[in-house]
């Protein structure tokens, strides 16, 4: 009896401001991405959601799950209003506030990319999440531009699944010249929260990149999404780095990476693919991280 | 927002000018999605706190050992095969 | 103060005028003065607002929509195609029920490429929510527009407004503006102080999906408040009128009193009208004019009312609903047949493409209706 044990180990913050009875699917990794992202900025923050998962996650009216102010609207307007709401309150006097763009990959990499590359250009002060699960899975699992070589979707049959590769949008955004960068998994909650905070503290257009899966999408098992995130990371699939001024720094560097064919076997979405079709894959994974480790060589600050 | 009651709108004179939010998704137990629920076992739980930070309810309480909110898991086991020492056990729930 | 400048500009110190905090546009012809008036101004610290300049039409009101959900004062600009490619943000900002206001400088739609002057724009955005008014000259422009947001922000209407003016004859064409002191204008406008906005000690989630038991009761708000801005538009209008001196109402009638034959304008033909109902009295003719100043909501019980006497009702459109007729026309019939109202009805297009309407043009419009039973739709000067 009273006998004290100790606390429970938290190795991010404590407070939940996303609540539950949310309309999220079972282990969905859009939901854990919100979560992490409002410990990281508090309270102190006004959201605007375009069409995506969590358009309805949230909540239909009159509800809502997350405890912070959410504008939902139209697919392609996710940046400028951020920029509208973050303007408009610097108009007045009131930036306290952290404005954030929470868009999935399809109004980001595709139809968002417009308004995107406007507020990036005028370097607004906004964050912009892409939370990423590579495909339009709230219309029903369509293929996007960050849809990866070899998925399966309803637009890319097995029989014709996506060819060509997922848009760079990362490279795309440090090319505007934005002071930060960063691209985050759901597998690594700490650099994640971390990411956040920094980006709260910079003035200007802030990027994140989030690797959100989908069970639902992906045909992966639910209790696997974790498994299936750090599995990204650890094949060089979803590489954790960030540019913040231009200087590139990998965050986690696999100690050993694991092979791509791991990582695929775990998804329905790719289980058409042939020892060939891997191997490609494989080759370009292997390129793309090469060019990465490049540019971190050659674009980094000096001092840590 | 923190209450688990559910909005009444009966007619137009309740409702506001434009769809905006008046209560949370409390009201929403989402338990009904499940068809088995996770149980931790105390006496395996190191308090490693994994179970608690991949929850994406969140339905799983900070305490020591954890304690999940079973009116709200949906039952994804995402907890179960993240619990580094096996502590969290499936068990089923369908009729 | 009276300054002389054109529509553009003028539009741009109505804008500053309202105090208008924070404004997001992209430029097209001929709405151009208007973004640069107000980068001006703003730039020179005489508007202390926020200018986004904005990479699209699209992107400038999804910005003004973000502003005004913060609870700011907002304002944007644009014409034609780009109010066209604004259309699903129309929509947004309508039923989101953010009471921004925008100028619309009324122009051709392409193909084939058109800058001048006519309101297929406007008109087929006629659905999205918006009140519209169309301006007749330089001043209204500017007075439409303080109290466009006085209307909009008022909690029992809470709409945005459009106000629309003529490409060339009034953007580009210059006028006498009275300019308001601000001290008159901050007894005149109240701060702008929604109930409810974007605020995290009061967090509330904005526009989500919305289930068949809910979507038409929201509907039929927007019809309430689009029946008690007809009132505020009046109100607002005396109340104009008493510290202003200018009177401006839902319609404005000229010489209808005793007129047989009435036309029935809007926008800068409005002006022209008056002038040919002056020419043909001259000539004997008893005609007079209703000019149709705001569009939406439609002053459906004040045009019954103006047209009760007039033995022959003539509709001018510059602007075309394809496949039936000119759009202020069967809004006229529709509110007309609504009363039981029953008369020979006269649906004339002119001026489309910018193509001028003179007081001839009027005449010749006059003469045929007089002429002839009703053969609608007529396409006036067409080279058949």
């Amino acid at each position: 009896m009273n006998e004290k044990k100790k606390d429970l180990t938290l190795s991010i913050p404590k407070e939940e401001i996303m609540q539950p009875g949310h309309l999220a699917c079972q282990g969905c990794g859009a939901s854990l991405a919100m979560r992490y992202a409002l410990k990281a900025l508090g309270r102190n923050v006004i959201l605007d959601i375009p069409a995506c998962c969590w358009a309805v996650i949230d909540g239909p009216f009159p509800y809502s799950a997350t405890g912070v102010p959410i504008y939902h609207t139209a697919f392609e307007t996710a940046a400028a209003v951020a920029s509208g709401i973050s303007n408009g309150l610097r108009s007045v006097g009131k930036s306290g506030a952290t404005i954030m763009a929470w868009a999935g990959d399809g109004g980001t990499f595709d139809i968002g990319i417009q308004a995107l590359s406007g507020a990036a250009e005028r370097n607004d002060d906004i964050i912009y999440t892409v939370y990423d699960n590579e495909a339009y899975m709230n219309t029903g699992i369509q293929r996007s531009s960050a849809t990866p070589h070899g998925a399966w979707t309803t637009t890319t049959p097995v029989k014709h699944f996506k060819k060509g590769e997922k848009k760079d949008l990362d490279s795309i955004m440090v090319a505007h010249g934005i002071p930060y960068m960063a691209t985050a998994s759901i597998s690594h909650p700490e650099d994640l929260i971390k990411k956040y905070q920094k980006a709260a503290k910079i003035r200007g257009t802030k990027f994140l990149h989030v690797y959100a899966p989908c069970p639902t999408g992906w045909k992966s098992d639910p209790a696997m999404t974790v498994k299936v995130a750090k599995l990204a990371v650890e094949t060089n699939v979803f590489p954790i780095y960030e540019v913040e001024n231009g200087n590139y720094r990998i965050n986690i560097k696999p100690s050993k990476r694991k092979e791509v064919k791991e990582y695929l076997s775990m998804q329905g979405r790719f289980k058409h693919l042939t020892e060939e079709d891997v191997k490609y894959i494989q080759e370009n994974i292997d390129r793309k991280w090469d060019t990465l480790l490049k540019k971190e060589q050659y674009f980094s600050s000096k001092e840590k | 927002m923190t209450d688990d009651k559910k909005v009444e709108l009966n007619k137009v004179s309740d409702y506001p000018e434009m769809p905006v939010s008046l209560g949370s998704m409390l009201w929403n137990k989402t338990s009904s999605w499940r068809n088995f629920k996770p149980v931790i076992d105390g006496t395996k739980c190191i308090g490693c706190g994994i179970c608690w930070k991949f929850c994406p309810e969140p339905a799983i309480f900070p305490t020591n050992p954890p304690t999940v909110d079973y009116d709200f898991c949906k039952g994804c086991g995402i907890c179960i095969s993240e619990c580094p020492t096996k502590a969290i056990s499936k068990v089923d729930e369908t009729r | 103060m009276k300054q002389v400048m054109n529509g553009d500009f003028a539009a741009s110190y109505g804008a500053m005028s309202a105090l208008v905090k924070y404004v997001a546009a992209y430029p097209i012809t001929p709405q151009t003065l208007v973004v640069e008036k107000l980068s001006e101004l703003v730039a020179d610290g005489e508007m202390d607002a926020v200018f986004s300049k904005v990479e699209s039409e699209h992107s400038a009101m999804a910005a003004c929509i973000g502003a005004e959900a913060a609870g700011i004062r907002t304002f944007t600009a644009t014409s034609s195609q780009g109010l066209l490619l604004m259309c699903e943000v129309l929509h947004w900002a309508a039923r989101g029920r953010l009471p921004i206001v925008l100028a619309n400088v009324n122009r051709a739609v392409a193909p084939g490429w058109s800058i001048w002057a006519d309101a297929q724009d406007s008109i087929s955005q006629r659905d999205t929510g918006w009140m519209q008014v169309y301006a007749e000259d330089n001043q209204e422009v500017y007075d439409s527009i303080i109290m466009a947001y006085k209307i909009a922000e008022s909690p029992d209407v809470l709409l945005p407004m459009m106000i629309n003016l003529d490409a060339f004859f009034l953007s580009h064409t210059s006028e006498v503006v009275d300019l308001i002191d601000k001290k008159d204008i901050e007894k005149f406008l109240p701060p702008y102080e929604p109930k409810f906005k974007l605020n995290p000690s009061e967090p509330h989630a904005f526009n989500a999906l919305t289930s068949p038991d809910h979507y038409f009761e929201l509907t039929y708000k927007m019809h309430l408040a689009m029946e008690k801005a007809k009132k505020r538009i009046t109100e607002v209008g005396v109340e104009f009128e008493k510290m202003f001196g200018r009177r401006y109402g839902l319609t404005e009638s000229y010489r209808i009193e005793d007129a047989d034959t009435v036309l029935v304008t809007f926008g800068t033909i409005a002006g022209t009208a008056k002038e040919t109902v002056d020419l043909l009295r001259k000539e004997g003719k008893k005609v007079g004019n209703l000019k149709i100043r705001v569009f939406r909501p439609f002053p459906q019980e004040e045009v019954c009312e103006a047209l009760k006497n007039a033995k022959k009702v003539i509709v001018v459109d510059r602007d075309y609903s394809y496949g039936f007729e000119g759009a202020f026309f069967t809004e006229v019939k529709s509110a007309l047949y609504n009363k039981g109202v029953m008369k020979p009805l006269y649906g004339m297009m002119a001026g489309i493409g910018g193509r001028d309407v003179s007081t001839g043009t009027l005449k010749e419009i006059v003469a045929k209706a007089e002429g002839e039973d009703p053969k609608n739709p007529y396409f006036i000067g067409v080279k058949l």
